[in-house]
């Protein structure tokens, strides 16, 4: 079975490391996730390509408590097995806040200012049994 | 100077599921009592900007109210539309071109929560398909930020759902009009931590129609014309944290309702401390918290004792969302910014019944908030 990522051009697979891949404002610098032409900061229109740091602190968070609508949603919506996942948005320094699921759901284990770090996570699979993929953060041990 | 504009008459259809009647067909009925309320015929009405979000375009409602060849414009604004309408109605009243105009709202959705259109919304397939694509996660987060930021508690959101419940128990029109004390609030399933499924509201049904007239003609239609002060709405800017973002900036602006409300204020030359009462964007409890505030009732923080003392209640020192706002209403998005003018306007003509404020209120505010970061307020007085 491999591994295919729900999307090209959003995170850098396959990696070891894998990384959330950005824009950045050449006239200002500004950080954009994900790509996008033309920067909302100072409305200059050239953008270069960045790869976003793996590292950053957990500015907030909630718990997605009900399987959200399929289509759009490919994950599991059954009710029987639906399991809770977290949402944040994660503080990369220097760059931007980027809003991912997170691999934790229980609110006790959850905290604004806790580290996190980039993963992948399985989401489904296909129709060809290949596994999908998205990015997630998790709380760095 | 230009035209004072007064609102002449006010027309709803009851929010909330009304099976077998389509949105469109909602809107009709609004309008149908607007022009009753006005003591006006369809044919005397010179215009008309009106809009829905799932609902239909609205300019096709002429077929059934009267072919009279009137200017009607469709207005397509997400959760401002309706606000779009009133503003674009006031404007072309302002300007002298018609005299005499309304502006619809109305709008029919599926149960559940909303379905984001990510296309529509610039967004990639990618984000819908790994679990990010609803705004109940954007209103979970961004309240979770601020009661950790400002000391709000789970009791003071779980007593904004309580005021709501009561407050719909005494307004005819609402769609849930059985009180839930703060205990049931808190003790319903979570949906988006911290908020619980009472904290939410739902998507909606209904239809909202206003008749708006040049204020030097008012007398022709009303003995009690309600004068419209301020009518704006504000997009985002670089820095604010809105619905469905895929990332935001490290640095902070405030967003579009801190936006709209100050520019509304300085249209109408009247403060915050100058409103007798308030009808707020309460997609969910924390959202009526945090829209107190930014609409500048408060200071951030304040909202805990507040709330607490009962000061936003109907008999309190400042009361908001006296219809029970959009969680004993729900959200049919296209009327929902009408609705909030609609329950100022009978507010401020003392016709608001078991929820009537007292002391006679002479001015009352309304703010909407909602995807993709657009913010609408307007200012009513007598
Ligand atoms: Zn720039």
């Amino acid at each position: 079975m491999s591994q295919v990522p729900v999307t090209e051009g959003v995170f850098t697979w396959p990696s070891d490391s894998p990384q959330l891949i950005g824009s950045r404002c050449v006239a200002c610098g500004n950080h954009m996730f994900p790509v996008q032409q033309g920067c909302p900061k100072c409305t200059a229109a050239e953008t270069e390509e960045v790869l976003l740091g793996r590292r950053g602190t957990l500015w907030t968070w909630t718990v997605q408590g009900f399987p959200p609508k399929a289509p759009p949603y490919a994950g599991n919506v059954d009710p029987k097995t639906f399991e809770a996942f977290g949402v944040g948005y994660v503080e990369l320094p220097g760059q931007l806040k980027v809003e991912s699921r997170l691999t934790e759901a229980d609110p006790e284990k959850l905290r604004i200012g806790m580290e996190m770090e980039l993963v992948i996570v399985p989401l489904s699979k296909d129709s060809d049994g290949n596994e999908i993929v998205t990015f997630a953060f998790a709380p760095v041990a | 100077m230009s035209t004072e504009v007064a609102i002449v008459g006010i027309g709803m259809h009851e929010f909330g599921r009304t099976d077998g009647v389509s949105g469109m067909d909602q809107g009709v009925v609004a309008v149908r009592r607007a022009c009753a309320d006005a003591g006006v015929n369809w044919e005397d009405i010179q215009f008309a900007f009106g809009g829905s979000m799932a609902a239909g375009a609205a300019d096709t409602m002429v077929s059934l109210l009267g072919l009279t060849g009137l200017q009607f414009i469709n207005v397509a604004n997400g959760c401002a539309t309706g606000g779009s309408a009133l503003f674009s109605a006031y404007n072309t009243i302002r300007s002298g071109v018609f005299d005499l105009g309304i502006a619809i709202g109305f709008d029919k959705h599926e149960r559940g929560a909303f379905r984001v259109n990510t296309k529509g919304g610039g967004l990639g397939d990618w984000y819908g398909a790994s679990g990010l694509a609803l705004t109940t996660q954007f209103f979970g987060m961004k309240i979770n930020r601020y009661m950790h930021e400002y000391g709000i508690t789970q009791s003071t959101l779980a007593k904004v759902s309580e005021k709501a419940f009561r407050n719909g128990s005494m307004n005819p029109m609402a769609w849930r009009r059985k009180p839930i004390s703060e205990e049931e609030v808190i003790n319903s399933p979570m949906l988006s931590y911290p908020l619980t499924q009472y904290m939410f509201c739902s998507p909606g049904e209904g239809g909202v129609a206003l008749i708006l007239a040049r204020a030097d003609k008012a007398h022709l239609y009303t003995d009690k014309p309600i004068y419209l002060r301020a009518a704006v709405v504000r997009s985002r800017r670089f820095g604010s944290f809105e619905v469905l973002a895929p990332s935001i900036a490290l640095e902070h602006n405030a967003g579009p309702t801190v936006d709209a409300s100050k520019a509304a204020f300085e249209m109408a030359g009247m403060g915050p401390k100058d409103m007798d009462l308030a009808q707020l964007q309460d997609t969910e409890s924390g959202a009526e918290v945090m829209h107190m505030a930014e609409n500048g009732f408060c200071e951030h923080g304040e909202q805990e004792f507040m709330i607490q003392a009962g000061d936003t209640e109907i008999g309190g020192k400042f009361p908001v969302n006296t219809d029970g706002g959009c969680l004993a209403n729900g959200e049919p998005v296209g009327a929902s910014g009408l609705r909030q003018v609609y329950e100022n306007v009978l507010q401020l003509r003392g016709q608001a019944g078991a929820r009537q404020v007292p002391n006679d209120p002479k001015t009352a505010y309304t703010h909407v908030y909602g995807a993709p970061g657009i913010s609408g307020v307007t200012i009513l007085s007598r």
